[in-house]
């Protein structure tokens, strides 16, 4: 019995030396940002998809980019922290507001470059050139036509409407997604115009499911009528299944109406970057039409630059008018924006 | 610990001369809270004796081996072990003070087997010294044989032979026993008693053992000690204890004991069953005089003055409980052959006229 | 325990347990002084708005899981030890695999599952048409569920080895009493087992308590729900913190809750092995009853998650070339590598801090010992920002000196590297180490101690040959458990990982995150893979005879 036991001690032993050596070898090699010559090193929100841009990037320019993922507050607590330490030459987002704050909390540094001028429109970049919508993700009212007439949707307002009661599905008040939608609204109708709005929905007793995707397969399987989705999430799930049921249509946008809510993911510079000729390279590549291509077309989204070609399946989508609200009050609203949520009851 | 180069062979049974007692204690006492477990406690243990203490649950005994153990540190006095003071103006702890000690339930290693458990205590010995030590002193309690099974695999006595082995390898100064033998059944108690004393003698080494067993203590020791409530009542051979205590509580704690009143005339001690050796005792004082079993004898008489009241069968004789007409009650035994029925008047005769006697007492029986 | 002597070891092992605690307090400490400058208006709107239904929730979550585990654990365990049915044998370690299922991938393959687009109501509907129905999944009652199925396992384990100790005649002195199983299971059973009952439910709840992810599934605001939210949201560290501190509060009530169960009496072993409980062969319906039960949680806690995975895996596995197995196998070492060191330096530090205790014997040392295991009841973002916060001044401090004395710099060496990850997972996750180390040491008798010391053992080496080889294996469940928990852990690996570093818990997340459920799949199910290993030598140690 205690040779066993011995045997079990020593086996974990070894283990853990073994692991120790691993770890720390591991570590050292990861923890060498700046080792190679040609690197770019990002601090990414956004994953899917972009190792496979990054790569072309990399053949087509010889630079390697190495990047990190995780969730918008951490990865901006993170840079803050590490301060002039930090590995991270660029960070991107998913979300206006994230890059809104992290310029304000100085993590960013402005660029000078003709090029991002060029191709990013004014109205998706910052105007002090801190930051750079790569993408426009657009959030719209998605809907299952065998269910509800596409002329009875116009626009988020109008789903406050009583008719809809028990046919809505939405995005819980936790996700930025519906804060940012919630924000733009405060802009448009002020804070208590936006709130009666939110009560309507409310009212409405709408399902509330934490994953777009899921909000749209609950749609399909008859568990809805009517949602509140980014359009690209009905984009991947058509090219997964072209018999996908659900559709969507382009809100508010009536003559009149402020047009559909659009929100960016981009990305800029950091203010300690270490490489950051490389990271403006790569910076411009992506604003430019190829990259753009690539970029917004791996997760089905809108490129920012007009001259880029759009994902054949969202192209089917039609074209839209956006919301030509300034993306950085998308920011300044959205703490307003979950307070309000709060308050009207939307959970 | 002695190393084995300077420790004296255990088949000799030599003990090395050694001026002034193996363990000393002077002034020691302990209190926990509010209860003084030992009062000014004095005592001294010659090397090679064995004693005994007895004494009721709650008297001490245990709180003076944890001490002598090093486990506990007295609040007042000194300890001197071979002539070094170990407690009091230094202290010594329990790993250095070269005390073994031996627990009511053995504390084996249970995830050690006998061989390592007694070769535990052995670390400072040089390695190719152990082995033979180990199968040196467990031949000396005759479990050479289960050297390398597991305690859970031995017996009660086997196991408590394993503990008494495992203490006495490292050759300790001193040999501690708290109640070794309580977890045995009364007929391996028996056996063991016996054994415990010779294996004891042979090892040549000063033990102090403590018991609730009276019978036990007078088989075991070379000397008993009596606690009460923290104090010791009497210390001496277990013959001078029992025919002569030296107070009240000692003389009902051990053995059985019956408090005859009388009163003094003269020379003479007059009491309802006869009269004894009054020497001693001022004139008219009135004395308790203390009576063993074997201090009287029974005649049936119809015009006794005892009447017997209960009657236990023990095998060999009967043990009778009678009562005199001062309701003072004896107890007293006769031979099985002639058994006396319940009820029966009976006379009451002091074998000698020679008695233990004590002033009359306040109902508590303190030294 | 408290003997005189040997104060140099004393003090010092006081003097590193204290060094210990304070370590592993140091984040919380960090996280908790933003409660010293308060934000009025966050807190005036939470309360007017969301925190009483936080409350509201996070206790109900907690009676619910308390109770739930309590239930299950302890009676599936008693299920398993006292009576005999058929595959009885088999479900007592089946009954332990939940425990390598991550809650939160527990609550996405439930929601995929059970909910209205899912193929359970999917084909109740095409069986029932309109007249099916089945509860609503995303509900308090669901998020209590999949808590419970996914915590009862701890409780399980706990409860299992705590039954071990009771002996045979302890049953045959209740029987000649005239008390009957049930009674003797009330009356005798559930008292002496109450430290190991109430360790396995203390932990549950404490994990229940820092669950963010899992309850967003249900739309179900727990505190620690609200704390991320303020962060995440309105970006308020402070706020959050304050939140943050708001729930260590509770996780110091349940773990206080825990000790004063365990009271003042000792559960130490009695002298000797003895063979253990007689088993009672259960007869007719109740054998089919107690082996449905079994099969019944086993299916629904382990064998739908697995095979939904599985499901999804191979769609995924399908369509992806070799050059993933590449990246799987690099991201399964790294976690692998963090779970192993983690759950090493969690043990010893655990050995340490309990001894410490132990020698110290005041109820100080022990309240600092217990200090020491809050990390355990704060959402797992916010310890990270706390750790984040108390390394990074030392980083930057090392380069200053560095820079200062040698003109290099050396980056960030403890932010940069795994030792920061280390620091947090130990932070976490001492107080799992802690229960089980501390149960198994105290469970050594100590007269075995007081032997040792009469034989001349100096307190280290009571301690290696006399103390751990006893406790070994309550210390290798310590291991164990912290090994699982680290292979699982999400927050503090997705903050604090060196540049470039991935493990398999922080793929899943970022697949799931995206909702590409046939993505998150293949790299949940290696974690739930792998974790069966260790759940596997759990259930040997535990089931041993």
């Amino acid at each position: 019995m205690k040779v066993s036991r011995r045997n079990l001690v020593v086996k974990w032993g070894a283990a853990s030396v073994a692991g120790v050596a691993l770890g720390a070898v591991s570590a050292r090699v990861h923890a060498q940002a700046t080792a190679a010559a040609g690197v770019v090193n990002i601090y990414s929100s956004r994953h899917y998809g972009v190792e496979g841009v990054f790569e072309t990037f990399t053949r087509e320019t010889g630079i390697r980019v190495r990047f990190t993922s995780g969730g918008d507050a951490a990865l901006r607590e993170r840079i803050r922290a590490e301060g002039r330490h930090t590995p991270a030459d660029m960070l991107i987002t998913v979300d206006a507001g994230n890059l809104v704050l992290a310029q304000t909390q100085g993590l960013l540094q402005p660029v000078a470059s003709e090029a991002l001028g060029r191709n990013i429109p004014a109205h998706l970049r910052d105007p002090g050139n801190h930051w750079f919508g790569l993408t426009q993700r657009v959030r719209t009212i998605l809907f299952h036509p065998a269910r509800v007439p596409v002329a009875e949707l116009s626009t988020f307002e109008a789903l406050a409407d009583p008719r809809w009661r028990g046919r809505l599905v939405m995005r819980p008040a936790t996700h930025s997604y519906t804060q940012s939608l919630v924000a733009s609204m405060i802009a448009a109708h002020g804070e208590a115009g936006a709130e009666r709005i939110v009560r309507g929905w409310v009212a409405n007793a709408p399902q509330l499911i934490d994953s777009d995707t899921r909000i749209l397969e609950v749609l399909a399987a008859g568990g809805g009528d009517v949602a509140i989705t980014n359009h690209y999430y009905l984009g991947r799930l058509l090219e997964a299944n072209p018999a996908f049921p659900v559709r969507l249509m382009w809100a508010n946008q009536a003559a009149g109406e402020r047009g559909v809510h659009v929100n960016i993911s981009g990305a800029g510079i950091t203010t300690h970057a270490q490489n950051r000729d490389h990271a403006l390279r790569l910076l411009e590549w992506l604003s430019a039409p190829r990259g753009q291509e690539l970029f917004a077309g791996s997760n089905h989204e809108y490129p920012a630059s007009p001259a880029a070609p759009v994902h054949r399946i969202i192209a089917g989508f039609g074209s839209f008018r956006g919301d030509r609200l300034d993306l950085r009050e998308l920011g300044r609203l959205q703490a307003d924006a979950i307070r309000l949520l709060d308050r009207a009851g939307y959970r | 610990m002695r190393t084995p180069a300077d420790a004296p062979s255990l088949a000799a049974g030599a003990v090395p001369a050694q001026a002034g007692p193996k363990l000393r204690l002077r002034g020691v006492g302990k209190r926990y809270g509010q209860v003084e477990a030992l009062r000014k406690l004095d005592l001294e243990v010659a090397a090679g004796e064995i004693l005994l203490i007895v004494g009721p649950s709650g008297c001490g005994k245990s709180t003076a081996l944890r001490l002598i153990a090093g486990l506990d540190s007295p609040d007042q006095g000194e300890i001197e072990i071979s002539g070094q003071v170990v407690a009091g103006s230094r202290w010594v702890g329990p790993e250095q003070r070269g005390v073994g000690m031996v627990f009511q339930d053995y504390a084996l290693f249970p995830h050690m087997s006998v061989t390592q458990n007694v070769a535990f205590g052995l670390q400072r010995w040089p390695r190719e010294r152990r082995a033979a030590r180990v199968a040196e002193v467990l031949a000396l309690v005759n479990l050479g044989r289960h050297a390398q099974r597991y305690p859970h695999e031995l017996s009660g006595g086997e196991q408590q032979r394993v503990a008494i082995a495992r203490a006495l390898a490292a050759q300790p100064q001193l040999l501690l026993l708290d109640e070794p033998l309580s977890n045995l059944d009364a007929e391996l108690r028996a056996e063991m008693r016996v054994e415990l004393r010779r294996v004891l003698k042979a090892a040549g080494i000063t033990a102090i053992m403590v018991t609730h067993d009276q019978e036990e203590a007078f088989a075991i020791a070379d000397r008993v000690a009596v606690f009460s409530r923290g104090e010791l009542c009497q210390i001496g051979a277990a013959e001078e204890v029992y025919h002569a205590p030296a107070c009240r509580f000692v003389a009902d704690f051990v053995g059985e004991a019956a408090f005859l009143r009388g009163s003094v005339a003269g020379q003479r001690l007059v009491t309802e069953i006869g009269e004894f050796d009054g020497s001693g005792w001022p004139s008219g004082a009135t004395v308790e005089v203390m009576l063993r079993p074997a201090d009287v004898r029974l005649h049936a008489r119809p015009d006794g003055e005892g009447e017997v009241v209960s009657r236990h069968f023990r095998g060999a004789d009967n043990a009778y409980d009678v009562r005199l007409p001062s309701g003072t009650l004896l107890r007293c035994s006769l031979p099985a052959a002639q058994p006396l029925p319940v009820g029966a008047r009976v006379r009451v005769e002091p074998v000698s006229a020679r008695a233990v006697t004590f002033a009359v007492a306040d109902a508590a029986l303190q030294c | 325990m408290t003997l005189p002597g040997g104060r140099r070891w004393r003090l010092g092992a006081s003097a590193a347990s204290m060094a210990i605690a304070a370590l592993a307090v140091l984040p919380v400490l960090v996280v908790a002084s933003a409660l010293l400058t308060p934000t009025a208006d966050i807190w005036q709107h939470l309360w007017a708005t969301l925190l009483p239904l936080m409350l509201v929730n996070t206790v109900a979550l907690l009676a619910g899981v308390g109770l739930g585990t309590l239930v299950l654990g302890a009676g599936l365990a008693w299920l398993v030890t006292a009576y005999d049915f058929p595959g009885r044998a088999v479900f007592q370690w089946l009954l332990m695999l939940p425990m390598a299922v991550p809650a939160f991938i527990m609550g996405f393959v439930f929601m995929a599952t059970f909910d209205v687009a899912g193929p359970v109501q999917g084909a109740l509907v095409a069986w029932f048409g309109s007249a099916a129905w089945f509860p609503e999944i995303r509900s308090p009652l669901g998020a209590i569920t999949v808590m419970t199925l996914v915590l009862y396992p701890y409780v399980y384990m706990l409860a299992l080895v705590g039954y071990r100790g009771i002996s045979a005649s302890a049953f045959d002195t209740a029987r000649v009493h005239g008390y009957g199983q049930a009674r003797f299971f009330w009356k005798v059973v559930l008292p002496i087992s109450r430290p190991a009952i109430a360790a396995g439910v203390a932990l549950a709840l404490m994990e229940a308590l820092a669950d963010f992810a899992t309850v967003r599934y249900f739309n179900f605001p727990t505190l620690a729900d609200g704390v991320v939210r303020i962060w995440h949201g309105m970006w308020d560290l402070r706020a959050a913190s304050e939140l943050a501190g708001l729930l260590a509060t509770f996780a110091l009530a349940a773990l206080l809750l825990e000790r004063s169960q365990r009271g003042r009496t000792r559960y130490h072993e009695a002298g000797g092995r003895s063979p253990g409980l007689p088993r009672i062969a259960l007869a007719g319906r109740s054998r089919w009853l107690a082996a449905a039960a079994c099969a019944a949680v086993v299916g629904v806690a382990f064998v739908l998650p697995l095979a939904q995975l599985a499901a999804w895996a191979g769609v995924e596995l399908g369509r992806m070339g070799p050059g993933v197995a590449q990246v799987y196998l690099e991201l399964a070492l790294n976690s692998l590598t963090l779970a192993a060191l983690a759950a090493l330096v969690a043990v010893l530090l655990a050995i340490v801090l309990s001894s410490g205790v132990r020698m110290a014997g005041s109820r100080a040392a022990r309240a600092v010992a217990t200090l020491a295991t809050t990390g355990y009841a704060i959402p797992g973002p916010v310890l990270a920002v706390g750790i984040l916060l108390t390394l990074t001044p030392l980083d930057h401090a090392l380069n200053y000196f560095t820079e200062y004395w040698a003109g290099v710099t050396v980056g960030l060496l403890l932010t940069g590297s795994i030792v920061g990850l280390i620091y947090g997972y130990v932070a976490r996750f001492l107080a799992v180490a802690y229960q089980s180390t501390d149960a198994a040491l105290e469970k050594v008798k100590p007269n075995l101690t007081m032997a040792a010391r009469t034989l001349g053992a100096g307190s280290w080496r009571i301690l290696l040959r006399v103390h751990l080889p006893l406790a070994a294996p309550g210390i290798l469940v310590a291991a164990t458990l912290v090994f699982v928990d680290v292979m699982k852990e999400l927050p503090i690996t997705l903050m604090l990982r060196p540049f470039g570093y991935e493990t398999l818990a922080t793929w899943v997340w970022q697949m799931a995150a995206e909702s590409i459920w046939t993505g998150a799949a293949v790299p949940a199910l290696a974690i739930v893979l792998v974790g069966l290993l260790p759940v596997a030598l759990l259930v040997n140690m535990v089931t041993r005879r």
